[in-house]
């Protein structure tokens, strides 16, 4: 069973597609994660000589009360389970300090607004910064399309029942996007307000974003992704006057989870507040 | 759902390190799950059955040492135990802490034969 989608095969697997490539959708599905699985090989070479002379029942009876069975031995691991994903967040990270890629990732929940901040930022700036965008998505090439209009190179990661992007499935993209230095890269996550929060990309910085229309406790209601992000973007101020929101509210749940939060206040409809995001966005490839 | 994820990681693993010792049959597995990992363990259970299913951890015993969280405020030093991410320092009400402990997610040991 495929671990990022949940199918019982390989053909509903993450894909990745660049937009007018659809028919190489097929060719794609594999396996992501078996190309990758030499990768830690050596993290516990060093270790295991040593495994013997530490077996736990011969010292420590209290977890291992069966295990007096003398074909019984005890392996210890003390392996991080998200280790695979970070060795590989590490190695973007690496290819990005080298190129000078200030990379992005974008979470938040389904439609608050990740896409059209994007395509206001991109159609903004691109005269001034090269930019290249990765979208995840479940299905469709929608939002890639989208991008792919302002004439930016996008890849579109379709992850099938997966419900976040991981660090391979970034390596896998990155490799086709072939970057210029000193750019950004967004990726924009799968929108959902949970998983993403677990999974380094390899990303500078983690943006969440979080729109008037959803309620001023999410930040207590989904605490994860808020204490893992540096910056929340508020989007869709222009909204304020139909709605009973405080923003003030919002942001003291926001830095109750996450004291260094940085916030910015916009509106990707009308463009409200977006030229101090781009500020800092230019400050940080400069 | 990302705890699948997580399962099949811990698969990965116990493949690897059994690959590794040349060994076939897992026993028992022993991991060790932080209260502010994000992982919930009902979930984790409920997909552990068919994770395994013919992996090395088919017929394994599953246990799950749960590591309760504590921070220590950055501001006092007071260290306090954690049920939330977002629990603030009993003493001086500062939202500013160190996670000492609580967001582990590993695994510890395998018995094999």
């Amino acid at each position: 069973m495929c671990g990022t989608c949940g199918c019982g095969s390989d053909s509903n697997g993450p894909t990745i597609i660049k937009p007018g490539e659809e028919k190489h959708t097929h060719q794609e599905h594999r396996h992501h994660h078996d190309g990758h699985s030499h990768d830690h090989d050596h993290h516990h070479d060093g270790h295991s000589h040593s495994h013997d002379e530490h077996h736990h029942h011969n010292g420590h009876s209290h977890s291992h009360s069966h295990s007096h069975d003398p074909k019984h031995k005890i392996l210890e691991i003390e392996q991080d389970i998200l280790q695979n994903n970070e060795v590989l967040a590490a190695r973007n990270r690496g290819f990005f300090e080298a190129k000078n890629v200030f990379a992005l990732n974008l979470v938040s929940s389904p439609g608050s607004g990740k896409t059209s901040i994007l395509e206001r930022t991109l159609a903004d700036l691109k005269n001034e910064i090269p930019f290249y965008v990765i979208e995840g998505d479940q299905q469709t090439l929608n939002d890639a399309n989208r991008i792919d209009a302002l004439s930016i190179p996008v890849i579109q990661i379709n992850t099938g029942k997966g419900c976040h992007l991981e660090s391979d499935m970034v390596f896998d993209a990155v490799k086709q996007l072939e970057m210029k230095n000193d750019s950004i890269l967004m990726i924009e996550n799968v929108g959902n307000l949970v998983c993403p929060s677990m999974f380094d990309l390899g990303e500078n910085k983690r943006v969440v974003i979080i729109s008037t229309t959803e309620g001023e406790d999410k930040p207590i209601k989904y605490p994860d992704m808020f204490h893992t992000s540096d910056i929340c973007i508020i989007n869709k101020i222009d909204l304020i006057p139909y709605l009973n929101i405080d923003i003030q509210k919002l942001k003291d749940y926001a830095l109750q989870v996450n004291p260094n939060l940085q916030f910015f206040e916009v509106s990707a409809t009308t463009g409200e507040g977006m030229e101090n995001w781009y500020k800092w966005l230019r400050e940080n490839i400069s | 759902m990302h705890e699948l994820s997580i399962a099949m990681g811990i698969v990965k693993i116990a493949e690897d390190e059994t690959a590794k010792a040349n060994i076939n049959t897992v026993t028992k597995i022993e991991l060790e799950i932080g209260t502010l990992s994000g992982v919930e363990i009902d979930s984790l259970n409920f997909v552990w059955d068919s994770a395994v299913k013919n992996t090395v951890l088919e017929k394994a015993v599953k246990q799950i040492f749960i590591i309760k969280g504590k921070g220590k405020c950055a501001d006092c030093d007071t260290e306090f135990n954690m049920e939330k991410i977002y629990d603030c320092c009993p003493n001086c009400g500062s939202n500013f802490k160190g996670i000492l402990q609580g967001k582990e997610l590993r695994v510890k040991a395998l018995e094999v034969i």
